[in-house]
């Protein structure tokens, strides 16, 4: 009778032990914020908004529920982290400003991908005080979203360096920062067409002056880091090679339905970036200004709360790079 | 009631049949009564060594259980799936299985509540709580058991993946073998219900180990049948002729006064290519089942194809229905179907006329090599990849970012190409030649009765490597 009785104390005791550690370690873990992903299809960021103070240091322990995503922060420069699949990964956010952060996926995981995002909301007070600039095309009043087509095409893809062997001296109002970011390549060939100096050269050629032009308010950094940015964020729809053919394409014309209620809208292919008519005909302002909104319903997300300013200018450059010829050399 | 006529799995027109063989059997050289080996006695004979296995692996299916529902979502990372779908059905296949039979179900869990329950103590019968009645005579054999094996295939891809319904399944599966417990008698839940049992009670006569009486005139002699009321599966030892039933507790060993029975090594498959003494198709459908599950898990688990795999996966859309029809199809109406075909042609041929249903019962046999080293080989497809997850969740059982065996660790895959494929054609090859010889021995000398269930195994063999080899 003994021995029945040590086998039965034994066998409460070990599955007390079974069942005494997770549960211990469900209350450790409990302690801090576990940050879930999951495909935007799936339920996205839980939780999907957090709070913090400035100064405070928010520590969080990122998982991902499906496949594996990337954790990034909006406008900072905080490197974005992996989130494998049933593993943790430990990092910790300090913010010195209050404000609304938005932390989002880096990775092509699923095709809405980009609705993985949530919200750090930093409360608390600022030590420096911040204007707020508005975006270019917010004060340029330009109607994004207007039809706009070129009326004049180039016969071949204008280059820069053909441009620059023309030799040719540009009136400096054309070749300012300011006039590069508010008109479009249509009009700086309309204007330049209508300089007197330029008649005796081809429309071709005066195509080729606006590529160099184009490529004066480019830094090649800014391409490379355009480039980058594209490859990341932008290639899935709009293709490598800018023709809005990218794997995802297909996707932004099929209904979806998300568990938010998300998704509904107009379903219109990506922008083809290849397409001279389109592209023409569009200011780097306006590219800007998609680039930060969003397609308003379609399947073009809204980078405003990603990108810095430098990198949504980047990327600008970068897409024009589809239109024109822009390397120095041959 | 003569205890005879308690034995849950033959009636006793069978067990006078049995007689006799065993009689003869007793004489047969080559086996090797490891009861009898001084130092290995003790081993059998406490209750202990077995009672502390079982623990271990009662603490293992609840931790598994509360991984499963409450670690991580992701299979890979979760204790639940490794160690039940990868740590011990490969081990059940692999190991357990082709040398024990059923010795896992000596060892098994699942059923350590309900006994206690039942008996009324864990080591020793006190005061049970069960209502003990009889198991309805309609439900006996297998047939049970191969629904709950076709219902677990069907949510396969799922179960295998979801660490929330493994840890479900293995729930339900000790609720039910607890309540089986508390309202019938015995291990009604083993040896009727419990697909694991049913999977390893026809393989189990394959393996190179047995539970027997020595001398079958002792216990003619012996009123008391001690082994049988010993008995927590309710069986007779006397009646056993090959090893489907007996779970290897041991516990006949432990009663019989006259040290007449043996836990014994045998030669591999001694208990097939005879022929049998009763129309038992339901140990036909079984062993026919196994075989359609080993091709669906192979393609599903192991194929190229995603839209396959996504069918099984998604359960309750129009694709899963497809799927579910297409596995139960398989599995209800055309291996069957084929394979009554095949025993059907093989009889016309044939001078030794038997009735059809005995005769498919009788071919079944030539499966069970088959069968099992199609499980084996689907298991070095499936599960081999991913041993290395082992450490991984022990490393971090729930997924929750816990570093038990050091920072460092990572989970990896190793790499398997290189050789299971000519260890899968090689593991297949062994079965058809086994099957054949199987065939061969029930024949005798009429080959052409062979030929049909000849096709009909390579047919199956060519099958499996094409799924598995390509």
């Amino acid at each position: 009778m003994r021995q029945e009785w040590l086998a039965r104390i034994l066998v409460i005791l070990l599955l007390a032990v079974a069942v005494s550690i997770p549960v211990v370690g469900w209350w450790q873990r409990s302690q801090g914020v576990v940050l879930h992903a999951r495909m935007a299809e799936t339920g996205g960021w839980t939780p999907e908004n957090l709070t913090v103070q400035v100064g405070e240091p928010l520590h969080l322990r990122l998982t991902s529920d499906d496949v594996t995503h990337s954790f990034a922060i909006g406008q900072s420069d905080q490197p974005a982290v992996d989130v494998i699949p049933g593993e943790i990964t430990e990092i910790t956010l300090l913010f010195d400003r209050p404000g609304k952060y938005t932390f989002y996926c880096t990775r092509q995981c699923s095709l809405n991908h980009w609705r993985m995002r949530g919200t750090i909301e930093v409360t608390g007070s600022s030590t420096t005080t911040e204007t707020i600039k508005l975006p270019l095309y917010v004060t340029l009043g330009l109607d994004i979203d207007a039809e706009h087509h070129a009326d004049v095409i180039p016969a071949q893809k204008p280059s820069a360096l053909r441009g620059a062997l023309l030799n040719q001296s540009v009136p400096a109002i054309y070749l300012s920062r300011e006039y590069y970011l508010a008109h479009t390549p249509l009009e700086l060939w309309k204007a330049l067409r209508g300089e007197p100096a330029f008649q005796p050269l081809t429309g071709q050629d005066v195509w080729d002056l606006v590529a160099w032009v184009w490529q004066s308010n480019t830094a090649p950094q800014e391409l490379q880091v355009g480039q980058q940015l594209y490859s990341t964020n932008c290639a899935a729809c709009h293709g490598e090679g800018g023709a809005g053919d990218g794997i995802f394409a297909y996707s932004a014309l099929t209904p979806i339905s998300l568990p938010s209620g998300e998704g509904q809208g107009v379903r219109v292919p990506p922008v083809n970036f290849t397409d001279p008519s389109h592209m023409l005909s569009a200011s780097p302002a306006h590219l800007q200004g998609k680039i930060i909104r969003g397609g308003m319903g379609t399947g073009m997300p809204y980078w405003g709360p990603i990108f810095t300013e430098d990198q949504t200018w980047a990327l600008v450059a970068y897409l024009w790079s589809f239109q024109f010829e822009l390397e120095k050399k041959p | 009631m003569n205890p005879l006529q308690e034995i849950t799995w033959l009636d006793k027109a069978t067990i006078n049949e049995t007689q006799g063989s065993l009689h003869t059997a007793r004489r047969v050289s080559g086996r090797l009564n490891l009861y009898r080996i001084p130092w290995l006695r003790p081993v059998f004979e406490s209750r202990w060594p077995q009672f502390l296995v079982r623990l271990l692996a009662l603490v293992g299916f609840v931790f598994a259980i509360v991984a499963g529902l409450f670690g991580s979502v992701i299979g890979s990372h979760n204790f639940a799936i490794i160690f039940v779908w990868i740590a011990w059905w490969s081990a059940f296949k692999l190991v357990f299985i082709p040398f024990g039979g059923r010795a896992w179900c000596s060892i098994c869990p699942i059923t350590l509540p309900g006994d206690w329950l039942q008996q009324g103590g864990i080591l020793s019968k006190g005061h049970g709580l069960g209502l003990n009645l009889r198991w309805p005579k309609r439900l006996k054999g297998s047939w049970l058991q191969s629904s709950a094996f076709l219902l677990i295939g069907l949510f396969s891809a799922l179960t295998l993946t979801d660490p929330r319904l493994t840890g479900w399944v293995f729930v339900a599966l000790f609720g039910l073998a607890i309540g089986l417990s508390l309202v019938f008698e015995h291990r009604a839940f083993c040896s009727y219900i419990c697909p694991i049992g049913g999977f390893s009670g026809i393989y189990a006569q394959t393996a190179p180990v047995e539970l027997r009486v020595i001398d079958i005139e002792i216990c003619a002699k012996h009123s008391d049948k001690s082994c049988y009321h010993a008995c927590p599966w309710g069986l007779y030892p006397v009646a056993f002729r090959d090893n489907a039933a007996c779970g290897l507790c041991l516990e006949c060993l432990r009663a019989c006064p006259r040290d007449n029975l043996a836990l014994s090594l045998r030669p591999f498959g001694t208990d097939i290519g005879k022929p049998r003494t009763a129309n038992r198709l339901d140990e036909a459908f079984l062993a026919l089942v196994m075989l359609g599950s080993a091709l669906v898990f192979a393609a599903v688990f192991v194929g190229p194809w995603g839209w396959l795999k996504s069918a099984a996966f998604a359960v309750g859309s129009l694709q899963w229905m497809a799927y579910s029809a297409s596995f139960l199809s398989l599995n209800l109406l055309i291996l069957p179907g084929l394979f009554a075909l095949a025993v059907w042609l093989g009889q016309r041929t044939s001078r030794v006329k038997l009735p059809l249903k005995r005769e498919v019962a009788n071919q079944s046999q030539a499966l069970l090599p088959l069968g099992l080293m199609a499980w084996i080989a689907f298991t070095v497809s499936f599960a081999f990849p991913k041993l290395g997850y082992i450490l991984g969740v022990l490393n971090d059982p729930f997924g929750w970012g816990w570093k038990l065996l050091g920072a460092g660790y990572t989970f990896w895959s190793p790499d398997v190409s290189g050789f299971s494929p000519v260890l899968q054609v090689i593991l297949l090859l062994i079965g058809l030649f086994l099957s054949a010889n199987v065939t061969r021995r029930l024949a005798g000398s009429d080959f052409r009765r062979t030929v049909p269930i000849l096709a009909f195994c390579l047919a199956f063999s060519l099958g499996m490597f094409w799924l598995l080899v390509g």
